[in-house]
């Protein structure tokens, strides 16, 4: 199987408030239309997911954050070293990738977004006004990255030579 | 014995990403277990959510409840709006592309559970290494089963999507009706897919077949008990995994009520609070809440109906009743053969829908109906009997949403399946063995519940069991992360 182009994998659920930043931010990046990347969104991450994952070269997971640097993160990913949870319905992006290596040997290039939010919890709530921000910021980040074909980790933890830093 | 007021039991806070089952076993003075509590992190105000809504947002307002089974509260919600907006019968292209989306939904339900979460247990054992027995040790041995889950998984999700229009919150299902039909295009992908969706099912109903049959000496008792049983029928007692009436067998077979209607489920269920759980115990009222309780789900299913009306299933449920002693059937693991007999169904059920024309119909709404201002829908969700109940006022909003989840029908069985497994396991000896969290992770999961919904949070859940002595001291805990 020829991997190439970029998958952008959002989830979460949009009717319990920022859960919903994840399709939010894959609904942006597909507004962009921009060639080579395909998106997808879904409530959770699931194991024909890995199926998708192994025809690209590059994958990026979009996420709500419920902790971490607003107003959002990006870093690499690499596949998880153990096996699925005892009964979740759900993946990690880790299992996902360590699914798309067993399964298709595949072995794309993987990044995860996380977009810092703060109310997951009241059925119904649209996005808060600081998450609606952090998307915002989030979309322009990808929008100018795709436009230059370039990622790199946010927020920068290593000196700039060694950070690393991939084509799109 | 445990003074349960004294128990001081805490439950863990939501988080969006983490639920928490919990399992207590309490012991009496001789470290011998008095009782299993399974405690599964509480997320209540869902019906309150829907209150004041206009009810012809309800289908989709209820797939907010759980993104692991929004299909199957969609289409009963579906259904409970249809009765308000009174009709009772939906032109045929609307049913069976609601039929269509639920039986795709059953499919991936079921494939998802058996290939990915029951097969590391049943192709590698009850006592292999938990870093062994997932998925990925079984990639490792079988890998084609593995593929399969995925391809049979994608599969259902494709029916799901071209009759819901879209995963997240789909809008199929509308007041009456539905809102698109199959395209042609449509159909034929799904049926080029078909002949190896068959194959495949039928190979994971000799596979469970087997397994169950293999090791029937073990499994037999294995968490096992007797109940009472639960499901939906058609009026002639076949399986009808959409609509049906509500039917209940006790341990024996006896027929407990039979084609009670989904809107006279109040005059049959009730459902008992515990101070030690948020979660309630439905039971039948004709036995009250000590001897009513009862399960759902595959085995129930089988259990209390007469037949199945597609030739293959039909043959392998009765293949599953001969060789386990006759209908019912309380063996606990058998569930997963039970679930496997029932994919099969629905592939069968998937491929006679895509034969039918109606799906290219152009009549997909109702003409309106009556107004009425209270209506109950039920419908067999994989895990059980699911059920929606509203009441909407003269402004069209809603005043009162009842739901009762599968998982909850099976509260009780499920602690009395750990309470059966912690009891042959531990009582004399009062520490966590590896093997007994092995053993309590496995008789949870032949329910296959669906632990986000039952408490309507989202997430993974971490096993975490607890030993509590007499005097409520902890003597011992563990936790399996998720």
């Amino acid at each position: 199987m020829s991997a190439e182009g970029t998958l952008v994998l959002g989830w979460g659920n949009p009717g319990r408030g920022d859960d919903g930043l994840g399709p939010a931010l894959a609904d942006a990046v597909e507004a962009l239309a921009a060639p080579g990347v395909e998106v997808e969104s879904d409530y959770q991450l699931q194991v024909e997911d890995a199926a998708a994952i192994a025809r690209h070269a590059r994958v990026l997971f979009v996420d709500a954050a419920r902790e971490g640097p607003e107003p959002f993160f990006l870093r690499r990913l690499s596949p998880a070293a153990s096996g699925l949870s005892w009964s979740s319905h759900s993946l990690t992006p880790g299992q996902l990738l360590a699914l798309a290596r067993e399964l298709f040997g595949a072995e794309p290039e993987a990044w995860l977004l996380g977009v810092r939010g703060y109310e997951f919890d009241r059925l119904g709530d649209p996005l808060s006004r600081h998450a609606r921000e952090n998307l915002a910021a989030a979309a322009g980040y990808l929008r100018e990255a795709l436009r230059v074909g370039a990622l790199e980790e946010i927020p920068r933890s290593e000196p700039p030579a060694s950070r690393p830093v991939a084509r799109l | 014995m445990a003074n349960p007021a004294t128990q001081r039991i805490v439950i863990e806070p939501l988080t969006r990403v983490e639920g928490h089952g919990k399992v207590t076993l309490l012991l009496d003075d001789r470290h011998r277990v008095q009782q299993a509590r399974l405690h599964i992190v509480e997320f209540r105000g869902f019906e309150r959510f829907i209150q004041g809504r206009p009810y012809w947002e309800v289908p989709v307002l209820v797939q907010r409840l759980c993104g692991i089974c929004p299909v199957s509260h969609h289409l009963c919600a579906a259904k409970a709006i249809d009765g308000i907006v009174g009709v009772d019968r939906l032109p045929p292209t609307a049913d069976k592309m609601r039929r269509l989306m639920h039986y795709g939904q059953i499919f991936q339900s079921h494939a998802l559970h058996f290939f990915y979460l029951a097969s590391p247990d049943l192709l590698l054992g009850f006592d292999a290494p938990v870093e062994r027995r997932n998925v990925v040790g079984v990639i490792a041995e079988h890998p084609e089963l593995a593929l399969q889950g995925v391809a049979m998984r994608k599969f259902g999700q494709e029916i799901i999507l071209a009759t819901a229009g879209k995963k997240i919150h789909g809008t199929g299902a509308i007041p009456g009706g539905i809102n698109k039909n199959l395209s042609v295009p449509e159909r034929d992908r799904l049926l080029a897919d078909l002949p190896r969706m068959l194959e495949w099912s039928q190979k994971a109903v000799a596979l469970a077949r087997d397994y169950t049959l293999g090791q029937l000496e073990r499994l037999r008792d294995f968490g096992s008990f007797e109940s009472n049983h639960v499901g939906l029928v058609r009026p002639d007692g076949a399986l009808d995994l959409y609509d049906g009436r509500l039917r209940a067998v006790d341990a024996r077979g006896g027929v407990l009520v039979d084609q009670v209607e989904p809107g006279d489920y109040l005059d049959v269920i009730a459902e008992e609070v515990r101070p030690w759980s948020y979660m309630k115990f439905p039971y039948l009222k004709t036995l009250g809440p000590a001897d009513g309780w009862y399960r759902v789900g595959p085995l129930a299913r089988l259990n209390v109906c007469d037949s199945i009306d597609t030739p293959l299933a039909e043959a392998a449920r009765r293949e599953l009743f001969a060789a386990l002693g006759g209908r019912p059937s309380n063996v606990t693991m058998a569930y997963h053969w039970a679930r496997m007999v029932e994919l099969l169904h629905a592939a069968e059920v998937i491929e006679r829908l895509l034969g039918d024309a109606d799906l290219q119909g152009e009549d997909l709404v109702a003409p309106a109906g009556e107004r009425r201002f209270e209506s109950v829908a039920m419908l067999e969700a994989p895990r059980g009997t699911l059920t929606h109940h509203y009441r909407v006022d003269e402004n069209d909003l809603v005043t009162m949403a009842n739901l009762i989840v599968s998982t909850t029908c099976n509260n009780e069985a499920m602690n009395r399946a750990v309470r059966r497994i912690a009891d042959d396991q531990i009582s004399g000896r009062p520490e966590i063995t590896e093997a007994l969290l092995n053993q309590i992770e496995i008789g949870i999961r032949a329910y296959d519940p669906c632990l986000s919904c039952a408490t309507h949070a989202l997430g993974r859940m971490p096993l975490e069991v607890t030993l509590v002595d007499a005097r409520g001291e902890v003597l011992d805990r563990r936790t399996r992360p998720s």
